[in-house]
């Protein structure tokens, strides 16, 4: 079993950390997340035109960018993360431009290297998965895709096939951080989703609170907090990793006795 | 009368022929493409069979050329410049006039289409994002004509430069959103304009202003800029009985460019210059050419050459004119150029002032600096050509959004 089949197969929900990478002291961050509860690190990968991100993360891919990160920095992160959490599952996640410079057998490579799981590329829906997906299943990186309230009964087997490690529903048509969906069209669409994959269902997008992570972590295998974090990473700098076990213990409280 | 966009001058493409792209997937060869978030590919995919039924439907391409005609001003003429060919001493110089359509610019060809498509498709919101503002003042004047709410985006420092496009676009009744984000300029408005599609996919229609973004968009803006070299075509085979034989155009996203360009790919003869912006020059970072000084990659919605680094971060370009300073091309020029179709060369921020008061001196025409980087490649060509040759030139903007960034580089307080 890979790390991320692993921690799915557990009988909780799991809870899915996002946090920039490079913003701030991304390893003392990174491991004030596990402390805390998160079962599965998402690692975003600095972009400068973060289009499907709102405010919060796009203000954590400049901070990021301005202060020098490249990608080298970031598989160093992956790989040093892996060192310290052998078991915990690493997710890059970002927009393809950068994934695919040097060429996405480059990256999957890199990626392997440095003990990343998973790999969710924003902009690199089904039609264009030649761009870096065989690449990524050939290095035994999970392909992670992304199912939104537009995809619709006729698309969603499009999108699953080739889906691998768990599927991330995006709860609301928009970007990251802004509204929260209700949790009852939440529940019908992670249920519709449910019946036609075993692959787990992942719900972000807007989620902020324990309080609406537990009612998302009633219907789904894993809860996706990002912007939240990602705030705690700018408001407090250096002191962000106090805070950031703050809320992810919460959090993690929440989902993992939602049921 | 014909109507302007039923001149069907260009021969039905040929076995071989540079005018079948893009394939049904919308690649351009290794360019082009859907490079979109999930949100948003229902809707790319329901904005492509729309829009092959509306190719398909006779009433759609009739209102689209009424509108042309009697709205936009079309044909625009074509016209043999005497002056500015005497004095470059060579080939004769010829342009087509689209900066005499409505609003100043080719910009309204495009929107006039794609709210057509709008309205049939149900949209009741139209979005955009402009950088000088030419396309937000085409997409705002459309908008009022069809009586739909409009939001434009603008980069916060293109607003400052631009102010009058922006009062225009206010008095045609759009909001005007300065866009902060990143640098504050085009790239950033069109990241804007994607966020606001995302979030409100239900009822808005993303009116792109060049032949970038995801298929069908290069396509489609491809298609409703090529009444551009349709007429021109015809045009000039009515006036001299022959063929040109070279095409200039300037190339920001590079509608205007392909607008002309296309109804001739399959003409031999016919060989095509694509102008970029060289800003202060290729040497240094300062500049817009993502052809000349960029490599392939991926940016809003598609594959094509950018303006980036080694990590694949996007930079930022620069061109005295605002409508140039775009770090990506339509995937069509990308894929053009390798082909070897379509040759590509850049002109400095300098040759392009140079060439626009060239202009307004030998013509009485004050273009736009976009078409002013078209000219200077002109003012270099034409004397290599023998003087019964003909070079027709995409005049694609008037200049009187210009004319406080020319007075500043010329030291001329208004």
């Amino acid at each position: 079993m890979t790390r991320l089949t692993t921690t799915f197969a557990q009988p909780r929900p799991a809870l899915v950390c996002f946090i920039t990478a490079g913003d701030g002291d991304t390893a003392a961050n990174l491991d004030a997340l596990v402390e805390a509860g998160a079962d599965v690190i998402e690692l975003g990968m600095p972009f400068t035109d973060p289009m499907a991100d709102g405010p919060a993360i796009q203000s954590a891919n400049l901070r990021s960018l301005g202060a020098g990160t490249t990608t080298a920095d970031v598989l160093r992160y992956a790989t040093d993360f892996r060192a310290r959490h052998p078991d915990v599952p690493l997710v890059l996640m970002g927009y393809a431009n950068p994934m695919v410079r040097r060429g996405p057998e480059w990256f999957a490579e890199a990626a392997a290297a440095a003990g990343v799981d998973g790999v969710i590329c924003v902009d690199i829906p089904p039609e264009e998965d030649d761009a870096l997906g065989p690449a990524l299943r050939a290095k035994g990186i999970a392909p992670i895709r992304l199912a939104t309230p537009t995809t619709d009964a006729a698309r969603l087997p499009q999108v699953l096939e080739g889906s691998e490690g768990f599927l991330y529903y995006v709860s609301v048509a928009g970007i990251t951080g802004k509204q929260q969906a209700q949790i009852a069209s939440i529940e019908e669409n992670v249920a519709r989703i449910k019946k036609s994959t075993n692959i787990p269902v992942a719900v972000g997008f807007g989620v902020r609170t324990p309080e609406q992570a537990a009612e998302i972590a009633k219907v789904a295998d894993g809860v996706v907090v990002g912007s939240a974090l990602v705030e705690i990473c700018g408001q407090y700098g250096a002191e962000a990793p106090a805070h950031l076990k703050t809320l992810t213990a919460a959090l993690a409280e929440a989902v993992h006795t939602a049921r | 009368m014909n109507s302007p966009n039923s001149f069907s001058a260009s021969p039905p493409p040929k076995a071989n022929s540079f005018r079948q792209m893009p394939d049904s997937r919308g690649h351009f060869g290794q360019f082009g493409g859907r490079y979109v978030a999930e949100t948003l590919m229902p809707l790319v995919l329901d904005l492509e069979r729309e829009y092959r039924k509306a190719q398909n439907d006779p009433a759609f391409q009739a209102e689209f050329d009424d509108l042309l005609e009697h709205y936009v001003g079309r044909p625009s003429p074509l016209y043999f410049a005497p002056r500015l060919t005497e004095e470059l001493g060579g080939a004769q110089v010829w342009f087509k006039r689209d900066e005499l359509n409505h609003t100043g610019a080719h910009k309204i060809n495009n929107c006039i289409g794609q709210i057509l498509l709008a309205i049939r498709m149900g949209k009741t919101r139209i979005i955009a994002e402009t950088g000088a503002g030419q396309h937000g003042v085409a997409t705002a004047t459309v908008c009022a004509r069809f009586g739909l709410p409009c939001v434009i985006y603008m980069g916060a420092e293109d607003v400052k430069r631009q102010s009058p496009n922006v009062f225009r676009m206010k008095l045609l009744g759009a909001e005007v959103v300065p866009v902060t984000s990143g640098g504050a300029t085009l790239k950033d408005a069109m990241n804007e304009g994607l966020r606001d599609w995302v979030a409100n996919v239900h009822d808005t229609f993303y009116i792109i202003g060049t032949a970038a973004g995801p298929h069908p968009y290069p396509e489609m803006v491809r298609n409703f800029q090529s009444v551009i070299g349709k007429e021109a075509r015809a045009q000039m085979l009515a006036r001299t009985g022959r063929l040109p034989d070279l095409l200039v155009a300037a190339i920001g996203g590079g509608s205007n460019a392909l607008g002309l360009f296309h109804p001739f790919l399959d003409d031999p003869s016919v060989k095509m210059l694509g102008v970029e912006a060289a800003g202060h020059g290729l040497d240094g970072d300062e500049h817009a050419a993502s052809l000349l000084g960029g490599s392939p990659g991926v940016l809003h919605g598609n594959r094509t050459y950018l303006l980036q680094d080694e990590d694949g971060q996007i930079t930022e370009g620069h061109s005295i004119s605002a409508g140039l300073d775009y770090p990506g091309i339509g995937p069509e020029h990308a894929w053009l150029k390798e082909s070897g179709r379509v040759d590509y060369t850049a002109v400095t921020d300098e040759e392009a002032l140079d060439a626009f008061q060239l202009l307004c001196a030998t013509e009485g025409i004050i273009p736009a600096l976009e078409p002013s980087h078209a000219i200077a490649a002109v003012k270099k060509v034409a004397p290599t050509m023998p003087k019964d040759s003909i070079i027709l030139a995409n005049l694609c903007g008037r200049g009187d959004k210009d004319i406080f960034t020319v007075a500043e580089r010329l030291g001329v307080e208004l």
